[in-house]
């Protein structure tokens, strides 16, 4: 298991071959990997958005990612997780959030990204601040459930 | 006994700070050292709180040394 915290931009499509070699003991064993990158879009709640801040509480942060970890490798037969969170200044197109799970079969590699991505959203102590291209900030207030509105 | 307060995001700013260190003589719950620190301010709705980076209900006695902290729903991801 790995979580880290990370102030610049990074590529999670680097990130996660490098992270899958160096993890010896996936080799040969693994036959599915789930990610999922989130991204800051240039919109939210009607609203144009050219940039984001990122809070977070150093250390309680890590700690709940790490339990919210363990909690799905109770859960589903796990070879392997990766959790990488942006913190401080963010712009839109750029990657906030990669979760990345590798297990023998699909069903535990799906499954256990969702359960770890909704925990996440819930349970680690990060917060974002928006920056509006019409001007002004705002704190983003609650999570949405994850699908689009209708309408 | 000793406690470090730190609040985070949006209830920081409001505060207009980001740590608050109190002496209590008395066992206390985390809802009392929002009251000892914060006099002048009802408990905020959907306030959250953790322990030594713990989450706890505010019902949670606090020992000394310990860090509490308070700060609004997390929106991270």
């Amino acid at each position: 298991m790995a979580v880290k915290i990370v102030e610049a931009a990074f590529d999670p499509w680097q990130v996660l071959p490098a992270h899958q070699q160096s993890v010896s003991a996936l080799a040969g064993k693994f036959g599915a990997t789930s990610v999922f990158v989130g991204t800051l879009r240039d919109f939210n709640e009607g609203d144009e958005v050219h940039g984001m801040h990122l809070e977070h509480y150093p250390g309680m942060t890590e700690n709940q990612l790490e339990k919210i970890i363990a909690n799905a490798q109770q859960q589903w037969r796990l070879l392997e997780v990766l959790v990488v969170h942006r913190v401080g200044a963010i712009l839109p197109n750029e990657p906030i959030v990669l979760v990345a799970v590798w297990s023998s079969h699909r069903g535990d590699a799906f499954d256990a990204s969702r359960f770890i991505m909704e925990a996440l959203k819930s349970q680690a102590p990060f917060w974002k601040k928006e920056y509006l291209l019409a001007g002004g900030e705002r704190w983003v207030l609650n999570n949405t459930d994850g699908y689009q509105a209708a309408g | 006994m000793t406690i470090t307060v730190h609040y985070f995001a949006s209830l920081k700013e409001t505060l207009g700070r980001s740590d608050d260190e109190l002496s209590i003589t008395d066992a206390i719950t985390v809802r009392q050292v929002w009251q000892l620190a914060n006099p002048e301010m009802p408990l905020p709705p959907n306030l959250l709180a953790a322990v030594n980076m713990e989450y706890v209900e505010l019902d949670f006695l606090v020992a000394d040394d310990d860090k509490v902290a308070f700060f609004p729903p997390v929106t991270g991801g």
